[in-house]
Parts: C-alpha cells; sequence; structure tokens
C-alpha cells in the first residue's frame, strides 16, 4: 500500500509556487533588454501574441500532465508511453545542470547584499592607488561598479584558460546559498509550501516600492519615453518575433520538470486550466512591470551620466579659459562654446580633443542584460540615489527572493522524481536525498567561483538549457497528442477536473504550439551552424573593457557535452526500453514454447 | 628716485612671479561651486589672508621659520579665480625651491582650506598632488559580521527542522507494530469491500477488531 502523496496544503500554495518559479531573474534583467533592443512599446504586440499562442498552452499542458501522473518528471513520461522515460531524464540532467550555476548568482546577491551594510557603498568609490596620490587605474578606466563587479566580486582572469584557483569569498557565499535552499526544501511541500508565500509575494513589495522610487527620480521620465515609444517598423523584423517566443518559453520555465513536479502534488479535481492562464498572466504582466522599474531607472542613471558629461566639460573649459566661476552652464554652454571658439581659436582647437561630445541618447541606447545590468547598471543607479543603503539592500534581497523561488523549482525537478522512485526512497530519508543533492551541486558549483568561474557560467547559462529544452517541449506535446492520444488525454482531463476540455486548446496542442516550437528549433540551430565558432566576451584589465575572444577546443567540447548529454537522453532511452521490451518478449515466447 | 626704486622692486617682482616662472604655482579656487548663495568675492583682504597662510605654512617649514607676508608674491588674478604665486627669500632676489613649497602647502593643507572654508576639489594647487584620505578600513570586514549571522541562523534552523523530523520518525516507529499492521488490513479491505475511497473514512478513529479481520482474510476476495 502506497503512503499517501504529500499534498499542497491548499490550492494558493500551488499557483504561489508556480508564480515564484516561473517569476524569476529573467523577467527582470532579460525582459528589458529585449523590450528595448526590439522596438520598445511594439515588442508588446509579438510578446503578447505568443503569450496566447504558445505559453499558456504548454504550461497548461504541462501542469495537466503533471496533475494526471501524480508523478515527477520520469515517472510521468513513463506512464504516458515506456519509451519515453528519456524525456523525463533528459529534464531532471537539465534541471541539474541549471541548479548548478543558478544558485550563483544567489551567491552573487548575497555577496552585494552583505556589502550593502557599509557607508559609503563600496562600489561607490575606487580604491586608492600604492601612493595614495590618485584611483586605482583599472577602476579609472572602467567604472567603480565595473571594478567592484569584476575586481573585488569576481576577481576575474584575463581569459577561460587561466583559471585560477576557488576564491574563498564567493565561495563561501555559494556554501550559504546552498544551506538556504536546503532549508526550503528540507521537509518537500510542507516546507516549499510555507516559504513560497514569501519567494512569491515580496519581490512585488519591492518592485512597487521602486516603481514609485523610480518614477520619482529626476530623468526617468527619459527612460520610459524613450522605451515605450513604439518603432513599429521592428513588427516586420523576424527576430523579434523569434525573441518574443524565446522569452515566453524560457520565462515560463516550460520543459525542466519543475511544473510537472509541482502539479503532481495538486489535488486531481484542481482546475489547472485556470492555473494556467492565471500564471501565465502573472508572469507576463511582472515582466512588463519590472521592465517600467528598469527603464525609469535607466532614464535616471543617463540623465545622472549625461548631466555629470556636460559638468566636466563645463569644468574643462572655465579652467582652460579661466572664465568665471558659475558662469557658464548647461543653458548657454553651446553659446559660449561659439564664442569661445571664434575669440581664441588656437586654444580652443587645443581643448577641444579633450571635450566629450555629451549625448542623452547615446546614454539611454546602452542596451544591457543579464548579470551586466543586475549588478552593474543598477548599482550604478542606486550609489547615486540618497539613502543609497536602504535601496541596495531591497534590491539585492529582490533578486534573492527571485533567485531562490526559482531555485525552489529547480531542486522540486530533480527531487521528486528520485523521490518517487522506490528504489532510493526506501532506503534514504527525504532529508537525506535532498542534502546529497544539495551538496554535489555545491561541490560541482565551487567551479563557478573560481577566477575564470565567470565564464564557465556564461557556458552554462547560454547552452545548457537553450536547445534541450525546445526539443524536450517538442517531443513532450507530441507525445501527449500522438502517442498518448489526444482524444484520450482530453477525457481523462474530463474525468479528473470535471470541466471538458476546450477545443482552442486541441488546436493549440496538436498544431499551433509545435508548429512554432519547431521553427524555434530549426532557427537556434541553423543560427549556430551559421556563427562558425563560438565566441566569448573577456575582461582585460589593462584596457578596463571586454573584449571578444574564442573559445578554446576544450570549452567547445564541454559545451557539446551539455547540450548531447540531455538531448541524448531521449532516444537512447527510447532505444533501451525497446531493447528491454525486445527480450521480455523473447522470453516470453521462449517460456511459452 | 623713489619711482625708480618703485618701479625696480615692480620690476624684480613681476620677474619673480610670472606664470610658468621657476617655482611658481598656479592656484584655483572655485568659490561659487563650493559655497553657492553664502559665496564671498574674491579681493585685494582674502588675497592678503592666502598670503598669510602660505607665509605659515613656509614658517613650519625647518629653515625657513623667518618667511614673512611680503616674501609670497601673489600675481596674475583672474576672473575664474584663479593665480600664480612664488615665496621669496628675505632678500627677495631669488624664490625659494618648489619642493619646499609644495611640502610646506601640502602638511598644512587642510589649514589652507579651511581659512577659506573650501576643500581640495575647490581650492586646487596644480602640480601639488593632494594626499587622499583612505577608506577607514575596519579590522573585520562588516560583509563577514553580517555573513555569520546568517549563517549561523540557517545552521541553527536546518539542524532543528532535520533533528525534529528524525524525533518524528522515531516516535511514529516507536507506536506498536500490530496496530499498524491491522489499520494496514483494514484500509485494504475497506477499499475492496465498499470502493469508497479511504479518504472519506477517518482511520484514525477507527478500533479494530483483529478477530473480524483474520476471518475476512480467510474468505475469497471480492
Amino acid at each position: 500500500m502506497e503512503k499517501a502523496r504529500p499534498l499542497w496544503a491548499n490550492p494558493l500554495q500551488f499557483v504561489f509556487a508556480c508564480i515564484s518559479y516561473a517569476v524569476g531573474l529573467g523577467n527582470v534583467w532579460r525582459f528589458p533588454y529585449l523590450c528595448q533592443m526590439y522596438g520598445g512599446g511594439s515588442f508588446l504586440v509579438p510578446y503578447v501574441v505568443m503569450l496566447i499562442v504558445e505559453g499558456m498552452p504548454l504550461l497548461y499542458l504541462e501542469l495537466a500532465v503533471g496533475q494526471r501522473m501524480r508523478q515527477g518528471s520520469i515517472g510521468a513520461w513513463r506512464a504516458i508511453s515506456p519509451y519515453l522515460s528519456g524525456v523525463g531524464v533528459a529534464s531532471v540532467v537539465v534541471s541539474f545542470f541549471l541548479s548548478m550555476y543558478y544558485n550563483v548568482i544567489n551567491a552573487w546577491a548575497f555577496w552585494y547584499l552583505f556589502h550593502s551594510f557599509q557607508n559609503p557603498l563600496p562600489w561607490s568609490r575606487c580604491p586608492l592607488n600604492g601612493n595614495r596620490t590618485g584611483y586605482d587605474q583599472e577602476c579609472e578606466l572602467a567604472s567603480s561598479t565595473q571594478y567592484f563587479w569584476y575586481r573585488k566580486t569576481l576577481n576575474i582572469s584575463p581569459s577561460i584558460q587561466e583559471s585560477g584557483g576557488v576564491q574563498w569569498e564567493p565561495a563561501l557565499c555559494l556554501v550559504l546559498a546552498w544551506l538556504v535552499v536546503y532549508l526550503c526544501i528540507l521537509r518537500g511541500t510542507a516546507s516549499t509550501g510555507k516559504v513560497v508565500y514569501f519567494t512569491a509575494l515580496l519581490p512585488y513589495c519591492v518592485l512597487i516600492i521602486y516603481l514609485v522610487r523610480g518614477l520619482t527620480l529626476h530623468g526617468a521620465t527619459n527612460g520610459l519615453v524613450y522605451m515605450f515609444t513604439p518603432k513599429v517598423e521592428q513588427l516586420a523584423n523576424p527576430k523579434a518575433w523569434i525573441n518574443a517566443a524565446t522569452q515566453i518559453f524560457f520565462s515560463l520555465g516550460l520543459g525542466f520538470g519543475s511544473l510537472i513536479a509541482f502539479a503532481s502534488y495538486n489535488e486531481p479535481s484542481s482546475n489547472c486550466q485556470r492555473h494556467a492562464v492565471i500564471v501565465s498572466l502573472i508572469n507576463s504582466s511582472t515582466s512588463i512591470f519590472a521592465s517600467v522599474v528598469t527603464f525609469s531607472i535607466y532614464g535616471f542613471k543617463a540623465t545622472f551620466n549625461y548631466e555629470s558629461c556636460v559638468n566636466r566639460v563645463i569644468l574643462l573649459l572655465t579652467n582652460s579659459f579661466d572664465l568665471e566661476d558659475g558662469f557658464l552652464t548647461a543653458s548657454n554652454l553651446e553659446q559660449v562654446k561659439g564664442y569661445l571658439a571664434s575669440t581664441y581659436p588656437s586654444r580652443y582647437s587645443e581643448v577641444f580633443p579633450q571635450m566629450r561630445n555629451c549625448s542623452l541618447e547615446a546614454e539611454l541606447d546602452t542596451a544591457v542584460q543579464g548579470t551586466g545590468l543586475a549588478f552593474i547598471v543598477y548599482t550604478e543607479a542606486i550609489k547615486n540615489m540618497e539613502v543609497s543603503q536602504l535601496w541596495s539592500v531591497l534590491y539585492f534581497f529582490m533578486l534573492l527572493m527571485l533567485g531562490i523561488g526559482s531555485m525552489l523549482g529547480n531542486t522540486a525537478a530533480i527531487l521528486t522524481p528520485l523521490t518517487d522512485s522506490k528504489a532510493i526512497s526506501s532506503r534514504l530519508p527525504k532529508e537525506a536525498i535532498s542534502g546529497l543533492v544539495c551538496l554535489i551541486s555545491c561541490a560541482i558549483g565551487m567551479v563557478f567561483t573560481t577566477e575564470a568561474g565567470n565564464y564557465w557560467f556564461d557556458i552554462f547559462n547560454d547552452y545548457a538549457a537553450t536547445l534541450s529544452l525546445l526539443l524536450i517541449v517538442l517531443v513532450e506535446i507530441a507525445a501527449v497528442c500522438y502517442v498518448y492520444g489526444l482524444r484520450r488525454f482530453a477525457s481523462d482531463l474530463q474525468a479528473m477536473t470535471g470541466h471538458p476540455l476546450n477545443w482552442y486548446w486541441k488546436v493549440m496542442w496538436a498544431g499551433v504550439s509545435p508548429l512554432i516550437l519547431i521553427s524555434l528549433l530549426l532557427f537556434y540551430l541553423s543560427d549556430y551552424v551559421l556563427t562558425g565558432t563560438l565566441q566569448y566576451q573577456a575582461w582585460d584589465a589593462a584596457q578596463g573593457q571586454l573584449v571578444t575572444k574564442d573559445y578554446p577546443t576544450y570549452a567547445l567540447a564541454v559545451i557539446g557535452l551539455l547540450v548531447a548529454s540531455s538531448t541524448m537522453c531521449i532516444p537512447l532511452l527510447a532505444l533501451v526500453a525497446f531493447i528491454l521490451r525486445c527480450l521480455r518478449r523473447g522470453g516470453d515466447t521462449a517460456s511459452e514454447a | 628716485m623713489l619711482w625708480l626704486l618703485f618701479f625696480l622692486v615692480t620690476a624684480i617682482h613681476a620677474e619673480l612671479c610670472q606664470p610658468d616662472a621657476k617655482n611658481a604655482f598656479k592656484v584655483r579656487l572655485s568659490i561659487k561651486t563650493a559655497l553657492g548663495d553664502k559665496a564671498y568675492t574674491w579681493d585685494a583682504n582674502e588675497e592678503y589672508l592666502f598670503k598669510a597662510m602660505i607665509a605659515f605654512s613656509m614658517r613650519k617649514v625647518p629653515n625657513r621659520g623667518t618667511t614673512d607676508i611680503s616674501h609670497v608674491l601673489v600675481c596674475n588674478v583672474t576672473q575664474r579665480v584663479s593665480f600664480w604665486f612664488v615665496v621669496t627669500d628675505p632678500s627677495k632676489n631669488y624664490t625659494l625651491p618648489a619642493d619646499e613649497i609644495q611640502l610646506a602647502v601640502r602638511m598644512n593643507r587642510n589649514r589652507i582650506n579651511n581659512a577659506f572654508s573650501l576643500n581640495d576639489q575647490t581650492l586646487e594647487f596644480l602640480k601639488i598632488p593632494s594626499t587622499l584620505a583612505p577608506p577607514t578600513d575596519p579590522s573585520v570586514p562588516i560583509w563577514i559580521i553580517i555573513f555569520g549571522v546568517i549563517f549561523s541562523i540557517v545552521i541553527v534552523a536546518i539542524t532543528l527542522l532535520v533533528l525534529s523530523g528524525i524525533w518524528q520518525r522515531r516516535r511514529k516507529n516507536k507506536g506498536p507494530p500490530e496496530v499498524d499492521d491491522a489499520e494496514d488490513k483494514c484500509e485494504n479491505t475497506i477499499t475492496i469491500e465498499n470502493g469508497i475511497s479511504s479518504d472519506s473514512l477517518d482511520m484514525k478513529g477507527w478500533h479494530v477488531n483483529d478477530t473480524f479481520v483474520t476471518e475476512d482474510e480467510r474468505l475469497t476476495p471480492l
């Protein structure tokens, strides 16, 4: 007799768990970048279209599968068809890769959080050089926030080949991050269910506070106007549609098995269609909300930098021409420049090369995504706000909540199949299995705390999950529609929840969503093939900026291994199942004869 | 005669104090930037104070205790406000070496700044770099303290949860095994017999009659 499956204490916990998993760092640092690159306000059109056509159907599918099969990803797909347990295993492998590198972001968030309790903030000022007459050279060439990120946090090496040793400070933060994750998943749904109240709701509190602060900052409107001005010609750009589809796909966290795991702890009668629509709508609106905040912050930072640039030019002119202090202002600058150029042409031409052309558009145009946005651009804006320690603490606390919420989903995707499997769960208690998974991931994650760690992080971030997930979800949807049978699945759902399956979902699952996935897959494959060698951005300390370098062969091998190890599971395990079945049938016929 | 002497003196002064002269330093003040509305105008009195401060700084240098205000020459005052100055020796024939002046100014920079209510950025001595104040480094970095606090809280919480889990499991295992078995069989029979899902029936309230159960076992399953 099986032990009763643990359940969520109430449906709200399940919805919060899905929200806290889906709403992650990508909503904060990827969507604003895409919005800026692909036409501002007009990017919302492909985004919403893809949400309705791709996001909601695929999310509903995963939740329905999990709720129906009431097992983790491996068991669920094995129940659909014995040849498809490879899909579940591939999901677990991808989740494992993700959890290894994703928690490093939480470690960095902890690092910045702990450093926010100082006055002045350590990234607001450059450290002094050896003889205390000026600032450290690398910091002068770059900026103080870039210096703090690349030198103090990462202590990055010039290339991926020079790996250096494990840095003890990020390593400590990584250990702490894993301990916090372990604390949250220790008791399974009992503990996770309570933690998700915080990880789902607190980021919204912080975002609202930041929205109010951001909109009242000087220059915020510049950023908002710049971002939301629609550039309608981008609608014709296929890349905008592809990126919208990709963003919806990855933002919802499909294919990792986390959604299946969460839904498997549901009551069979819960209305997963409503949950799917709610979660996907909340996820997308959070992206838009976060980008409003991000762009008001961008506007503030750009205006601040622009005004500093203008002040520098004013100071330069005042000093070179010994004009009265306070005579030159931003408003009469152009006028006076013209006057000086005509009256003192020789001296003006000496000074001219040093005068940078200050442009607000150029400052706003610097589109950044990923860790660069979160840890460099945002900190630069925060250091110029009043009471910057408070804003810094709030911001990194929010990043932590988002990151830990996503980690809960990732670890659930790994642990649910393990605890479902009787072979493992009969020998070890749940706490030990969780502890072991956390320990192994933490140990491997130490690679990302070495000096070249950020380069390996970029490799994992770009290649570990992208292609494999598209393939996994494609196989999933094909399995449900064509192997298990759409009609059979629809009648299962009706028996389970009591509502008949709407024709819209049937059309999407059978036709439209697989087509979108196939076209995405083809696009990415052709993109990889056409670009030839893969390159990465390395930090050059001598110049104080990023330079492009080629990946060495072993890094390319690792990339290939990452993609292959998850995608190959599907055909391999199908083959194994086929062979086992043949052997069994051969054995049966032999015993009969 | 007096006029001639006056012109001679001014001429010598003019020679000694010139922009880019030997041992001359340019000074630049940004009074409006520093003080805004409370800015004072730079006039001859402020110049006098400046000369006094420089003379004071030179007096602090070991060999130059006899420097007087008249030994400090100021010239080329612009609207900026900026000007050049030199310090001459008592005979007013030559200027004192730049190194000494630099040393004197660096040592007393704070006093000079305070006399004018300015700071290193608004009262600049070009070619005399100011010593930047090092950031205060506490003996234990603050982040480690906060890290330690959170780390210990998390470890304590994990230990508590793990221990309470082990304790709960041990208490469940210590319960009499027959009741457990009987409960199991009871559940089995009820699901087979009635087809009512066992969820709707409260197991814990049940008090099982062993004989009834074992008799049922001998019957053929339905």
